[in-house]
C-alpha cells in the first residue's frame, strides 16, 4: 500500500465559502481506511465544517500520533501541513508548535489507544496547559491497526470480536478531561453529521483545549453484537444533552432558531456558540452537576451527547505565559538578541 | 612531620560544610577574593543528592599557572562537619593544613602527626557576637572566611568591597557579614603564624576573564541565539541552565510596557513531551532548545529518531552526570557519548558538539542552532556536570554584532511563487539537505511530516527504491555536516613525536597540566581535542600521523575511543584508552600516570 492521491474533480455549481474555496478545497488524499470506517465520516464532517468557517488552509496544522485515527490528517484539507508524530505524543508537538506560532489553528487527531494509553500523561497535561486547540478523539475501544485488541475505552462486559470479555472499567475520555480542568468538551457520533458539524465548528472556535470524544464504529474489529461502540449500539443508546450551533462573528443570531432554552456563549473573536439544552436537566458550564450527569446516564447504559462542558474563562497556555501577540516564530532577531553592549554590562557581575 | 614548602598561588583549599547552611555565599566569596587578586581560580562543587542536612564539599583551585583541573591534592581543609571530620582529615596532603571548630573538643584519635591543625572556636565566637539563633549558623561559616583570609593572605579590602557589591541593597548584611569575617581573622591573627606557606598574594590582572558555570553559559547563549521557546523537565545537573535562561529572557525580552514576553518556556510532564514540544516549535518556525541529562536522553530518544528521520532542526543539550541508570545524579562523567551519536531505533547519527569550558557552553549554544537549522536534524550539546554547575574562570565572552542567525534552506510564499511544485525532501543541491517550509504561510508550501516510511515528496510509501532514496540521501547530509561543525583544535608538542592524545570536553584542562608534567619527564605528545561529531578531516589525520594516540575520557567504555575506531578501522590498535569515571572530575594525576605507566611499559 501506499499514497492514494485523490482525483480533483471539478464539479459544476459547487458552492464558494467567504475565501472563494469549494469543499474541494478541504480534501486530501484518498482515505486507505476500511470502508465504513466511522473516521472517514469524522474527517468528511471537518472538511464540511472547515470549509463553512473559511478557514485559510495554511493558518491550519493537523497533528496527530500512531493509529488508525491518527492517519486521517492526510485525508482533509491538502494545503495545511500535517505532523503524525509518534504513538501517544501528539499533545507535546501540538504544543510546542502552538508556543512558536499562536496564530495557527491546531487540530489534533488521536484515538482511544493513543489517548487513553500510551498517551494517557499527555492528553492530561495538555488539557492543563489549555493550549489553544482541537482535540478529536475518534474513539472505536479497539486497536484495529495491530487487529482487535481491547483499548482503554472499551466497556467493562463488552466482548471482543473472538469473544474475549472485557473485564476492567474503561476510562471515560470526557470524565477525565473534566476533572483535568478541560475548558470545552463533547462527545458526539461519527454517524451523526447533523450533529457533529456545528460541534466541530464550536470546538475549532473556542479560544482554548477543546475536546472532542467522537464515537466512530471500528467495522472491521469492533462492530459485533457484543459491542458497545457499534453503529447499533451506539445508536440505541446515543443520549443528546446538549443542541450546539456556532454563529460566526458578523452573523444575525436568528431568535426563532433557536427558540427556547438557548445559552449563548461568547467567544473571544466575537462568535457565539449557541447551546440549546435537549435535556432540560443539564448545565453544561458546572463541573460537578455535568460529571454527575455523566454518571447518572452511564448507569442507565446511555451515552451523554452534545457539548457537555465549556468554561471560557480558562486562559490558554499564551496568557498563562504573557507571550507577545505576534507569533514567537515572526520575531525579529534583533528584538531576540540583546546584543554586545548588555553582554559586557551584564558580565560586570561575573568578575 | 614534613616541612611544608612554601608556595604562592598554588594550592588546593576545600572545605567540608553541610548542605543547607549558607556555605555557598562563603565559599564564593573565598573564590571571588581570590579572582579579583588576579589568581586564576576554579571552584568545584563535591555536592550530595540531597535538600538540606547531608554533607557538602567546595573545592577551590588557585594556581598562578591557569592549571584548571582537579589535582586530588589538599593543602589547607576546612572542616566544618563533625559528621565527615574523619574523612576530611585524612584528605589533606602531608604538610597541609586543616581548620576545624574546637568549641567542641576532637577526639585524639582523630589526629595526624604529618599535618597541622589549627583549630578556631567558630561558634563559641558566633555564639558570643550574634543574638539569633540562624545568624549563629549562617555567620558560623562567614567566620572561616576570615580565618583564611589571614590564613591563606587574602585581601581583606578586596572582601569588603565583595560584601557590599552583593548586599548592595541590604546594608546591614555587609556589617554583620564583615563582624563575622573579623573575629576570625582576628582569632587567626593572634594565634597562628599567619601567612601560611601556602598563600596567596595579588598577581596578575583577572579583569579580562570572569567566573561562570556552564549552564549559566549556555543558558546565555541560547538567548544570544535567538531561542523563543524552551522546553524541559527538570533533572540534575540540568535544572540551573533553564534557571539561567528564564532568568536572562526576563531580563533581556520582556516589554517593559506591556510585560509581553518575546519567549515561552513550558515545563513538560516529563522529557518525552520536552522533546515533542520542541520538535513542534522548531517545526513551526522557532528556535526551541531542551536541557536535560541522561536518563531524559533515554526518553527522547524516540523522538530523537523521528526528528532524524522527517529531518527536525532541534537542540538538546545533555549535561551529562553519571550513570548507568539512576546512577549518581551530583556526579560528573562523560558516558552518554555513545547514546546521543546514536541515540534512536533504526539507522540513525547525530552530530554532536563537546564544549570543554563555560565559554565554549555560550558560543555552541549558537553553534548548535546554527547547525540544526541548517542540517534540519537534531543537534546535540554534550556538557558536563562539571563544566555545567562547577566555578570556571574563563576569558570574557564576546559578541558579533554583525551575527544573523542560520536558518538554513527555508522557503517562504516568494520562493514558493517561483516554483511549478514544492518537493519537501528533493535534493536539489546535491549536499543531501533539502528545502522546508514553515505552516501559517502558504498551501503551495504544505507537507506531511511523518515518522514513517516516506518517499521525497513526503508521502507514505512501502516502496523499496522510494525509501532507500531518502535514506541514502541522509547519508550525504552527515558528510556535508563534516565540512559545517567546529574543527578540533590541535595543540603540538615542543618537539616533533609520535605520541598523541586525543581528548574532549571538560578533560582538556587535565590534559593540559599533563602535558606540562609528562614534557618535565620527557614525555612529549601532541594534542588533539575533539569538538564535534561527525569527526573532521584533521582527526582522521590526527591518527594516522601518530604511533601511539592516547584517548582521554571519562567514562568505563571508551566510547569515543570506539567512535574513533568506527570511523578510522586501521587504526584501531594504536588507540590507548585513559579513562576516569568515579564520578569525580578527571585530575591530571590520572593521565600523567596512565601515558607514565604505559611508556615505561613499551619501553
Amino acid at each position: 500500500m501506499t499514497f492514494i492521491p485523490k482525483p480533483q474533480i471539478d464539479l459544476p455549481g459547487q458552492h464558494e465559502n467567504d475565501l472563494g474555496l469549494s469543499l474541494r478545497d478541504y480534501e486530501g488524499s484518498l482515505s486507505t481506511l476500511c470502508a465504513g470506517c466511522g473516521h472517514d465520516s469524522i474527517t468528511a464532517a471537518l472538511v464540511q465544517a472547515l470549509w463553512e468557517m473559511s478557514i485559510r488552509p495554511e493558518m491550519l496544522i493537523k497533528m496527530s500520533g500512531i493509529g488508525c485515527s491518527s492517519k486521517t490528517p492526510a485525508y482533509f484539507v491538502h494545503g495545511a501541513h500535517g505532523f503524525n508524530s509518534v504513538h501517544g505524543r501528539m499533545p507535546s508537538v501540538a504544543t510546542g508548535a502552538s508556543a512558536a506560532n499562536r496564530d495557527l489553528i491546531c487540530i489534533g487527531i488521536s484515538g482511544d489507544g493513543d489517548s487513553l494509553s500510551i498517551g494517557f500523561g499527555q492528553f492530561g497535561h495538555v488539557i492543563r496547559r489549555n493550549v489553544n486547540m482541537l482535540y478529536l478523539i475518534e474513539n472505536n475501544g479497539v486497536y484495529g491497526l495491530t487487529k482487535g485488541q481491547f483499548s482503554a475505552s472499551a466497556d467493562a462486559g463488552s466482548t471482543a470480536k473472538n469473544g474475549t470479555v472485557n473485564q476492567m472499567q474503561n476510562i471515560n475520555t470526557v470524565a477525565t478531561a473534566i476533572s483535568m480542568g478541560v475548558s470545552f468538551v463533547g462527545r458526539a457520533f461519527s454517524g451523526d453529521r447533523e450533529q457533529l458539524v456545528p460541534l466541530l465548528k464550536a470546538a475549532i472556535a473556542h479560544p482554548g483545549c477543546a475536546v472532542l470524544d467522537i464515537i466512530s464504529p471500528c467495522v472491521t474489529f469492533n462492530n459485533h453484537e457484543g459491542s458497545t461502540k457499534s453503529y447499533a449500539y451506539t445508536r440505541e443508546h446515543k443520549k443528546q444533552a446538549t443542541e450546539t450551533d456556532l454563529v460566526p462573528p458578523r452573523a444575525e443570531i436568528k431568535a426563532s432558531y433557536y427558540a427556547g432554552d438557548t445559552h449563548p456563549v461568547r467567544l473571544h473573536d466575537g462568535s457565539t456558540i449557541l447551546l440549546k439544552k435537549a435535556d432540560p436537566d443539564y448545565d453544561p458550564t458546572r463541573r460537578n452537576n455535568a460529571l454527575a450527569y455523566l454518571e447518572r446516564h452511564r448507569r442507565r447504559g446511555q451515552i451523554v451527547t452534545g457539548l457537555l462542558f465549556i468554561d471560557q474563562n480558562v486562559p490558554d497556555m499564551h496568557i498563562q505565559s504573557r507571550t507577545v501577540a505576534t507569533p514567537l516564530k515572526d520575531l525579529d532577531y534583533r528584538d531576540l538578541n540583546p546584543g554586545s553592549a548588555a553582554l559586557e554590562a551584564l558580565q560586570r557581575g561575573m568578575k | 612531620m614534613p616541612a611544608t614548602q612554601s608556595r604562592v598561588n598554588d594550592f588546593v583549599l576545600k572545605i567540608a560544610t553541610v548542605n543547607g547552611t549558607g556555605s555557598a555565599s562563603a565559599n564564593g566569596l573565598l573564590l571571588k577574593a581570590l579572582f579579583r587578586m588576579g589568581v586564576p581560580v576554579t571552584g568545584k562543587n563535591l555536592f550530595p543528592s540531597n535538600i538540606q542536612g547531608l554533607p557538602t564539599w567546595y573545592e577551590i583551585r588557585a594556581n598562578k599557572d591557569g592549571y584548571m583541573s582537579r589535582t586530588g591534592r589538599v593543602d589547607v581543609m576546612v572542616a566544618m562537619n563533625a559528621q565527615t571530620y574523619e574523612k576530611d582529615m585524612n584528605e589533606v596532603s602531608p604538610g597541609g593544613f586543616l581548620v576545624y571548630d574546637s568549641t567542641w573538643p576532637r577526639r585524639d584519635v582523630l589526629a595526624r602527626d604529618d599535618i597541622t591543625v589549627l583549630g578556631v572556636p567558630l561558634a563559641k565566637l558566633c555564639n558570643e557576637n550574634f543574638d539569633v539563633a540562624r545568624l549563629r549558623i549562617l555567620m558560623k561559616n562567614v567566620a572561616y572566611v576570615g580565618v583564611l583570609a589571614a590564613l591563606l593572605n587574602l585581601d581583606v579590602d578586596v572582601i569588603r568591597k565583595l560584601l557590599q557589591e552583593s548586599f548592595a541593597h541590604k546594608p546591614q548584611l555587609v556589617d554583620s557579614n564583615l563582624k563575622a569575617i573579623m573575629l576570625g581573622y582576628d582569632y587567626a591573627k593572634q594565634h597562628f603564624t599567619c601567612p601560611l606557606p601556602v598563600h596567596a598574594e595579588t598577581m596578575g590582572d583577572n579583569s579580562n576573564n570572569i567566573l561562570i558555570t556552564g549552564n549559566e553559559a549556555a543558558g546565555l547563549g541560547f538567548v544570544f541565539a535567538g531561542a523563543t521557546v524552551g522546553a524541559w523537565y527538570p533533572i540534575t545537573p540540568s535544572t540551573s541552565l533553564m534557571d539561567a535562561f528564564s532568568g536572562y529572557c526576563e531580563q533581556f525580552r520582556v516589554d517593559p510596557e506591556t510585560g509581553d514576553k518575546r519567549f515561552c518556556i513550558i515545563q513538560a510532564e516529563d522529557e518525552l513531551a520536552a522533546a515533542g514540544i520542541i520538535l513542534g516549535a522548531n517545526w513551526a518556525g522557532a528556535r526551541a532548545f531542551t536541557p536535560t541529562s541522561g536518563p531524559g536522553i533515554s526518553l527522547m530518544s524516540e523522538f530523537i529518531g523521528f526528528a532524524y528521520y522527517a529531518e527536525i532542526p532541534s537542540v538538546f543539550i545533555d549535561v551529562q552526570r553519571v550513570g548507568p541508570s539512576t546512577g549518581m545524579p551530583t556526579r560528573t562523567q562523560q558516558c552518554d557519548v555513545m547514546m546521543c551519536a546514536f541515540a534512536s531505533h533504526g539507522d540513525t547519527r547525530h552530530p554532536l558538539l563537546f564544549p570543554a569550558n563555560p565559554k565554549e557552553c555560550f558560543e555552541m549554544a549558537i553553534t548548535a542552532f546554527d547547525l540544526a537549522d541548517r542540517l534540519q536534524t537534531p543537534v546535540f550539546i554534550l556538557s558536563d556536570l562539571d563544566i555545567g554547575m562547577n566555578d570556571w574562570m574563563v576569558p570574557e565572552l564576546t559578541w558579533d554584532e554583525n551575527y544573523r542567525p542560520d536558518r538554513g534552506k527555508v522557503l517562504g510564499p516568494d520562493d514558493l511563487a517561483k516554483m511549478d511544485r514544492f518537493i519537501r525532501y528533493l535534493d536539489s543541491d546535491g549536499d543531501g539537505i533539502t528545502y522546508r517550509t514553515l505552516p501559517g504561510e502558504d498551501p503551495k508550501g504544505a507537507y506531511f511530516t511523518r515518522g514513517s516510511g516516506h518517499n521525497r515528496y513526503g508521502a507514505y510509501t512501502e516502496d523499496s527504491d522510494a525509501y532507500q532514496d531518502v535514506l541514502d540521501r541522509l547519508l550525504v547530509k552527515w558528510q556535508t555536516a563534516k565540512s559545517l561543525v567546529p574543527d578540533a583544535v590541535l595543540s603540538r608538542a615542543m618537539q616533533p613525536t609520535k605520541l598523541g592524545i586525543v581528548a574532549y570536553g571538560s578533560s582538556d584542562g587535565a590534559v593540559i597540566e599533563a602535558r606540562d608534567r609528562l614534557a618535565e619527564r620527557g614525555i612529549h605528545a601532541d594534542y588533539l581535542r575533539i569538538r564535534a561529531l561527525p569527526f573532521t578531516h584533521e582527526v582522521e589525520d590526527f591518527l594516522h600521523a601518530h604511533d601511539t594516540i592516547f584517548v582521554v575520557e571519562q567514562n568505563r567504555d571508551a566510547q569515543m575511543r570506539s567512535l574513533l575506531t568506527l570511523e578510522s578501522a586501521d587504526t584501531a590498535n594504536r588507540l590507548v584508552p585513559i579513562l576516569h569515571y568515579n564520578g569525580m572530575p578527571i585530575p591530571s594525576e590520572c593521565i600523567v600516570s596512565g601515558i607514565s605507566a604505559y611508556q615505561e611499559a613499551a619501553a
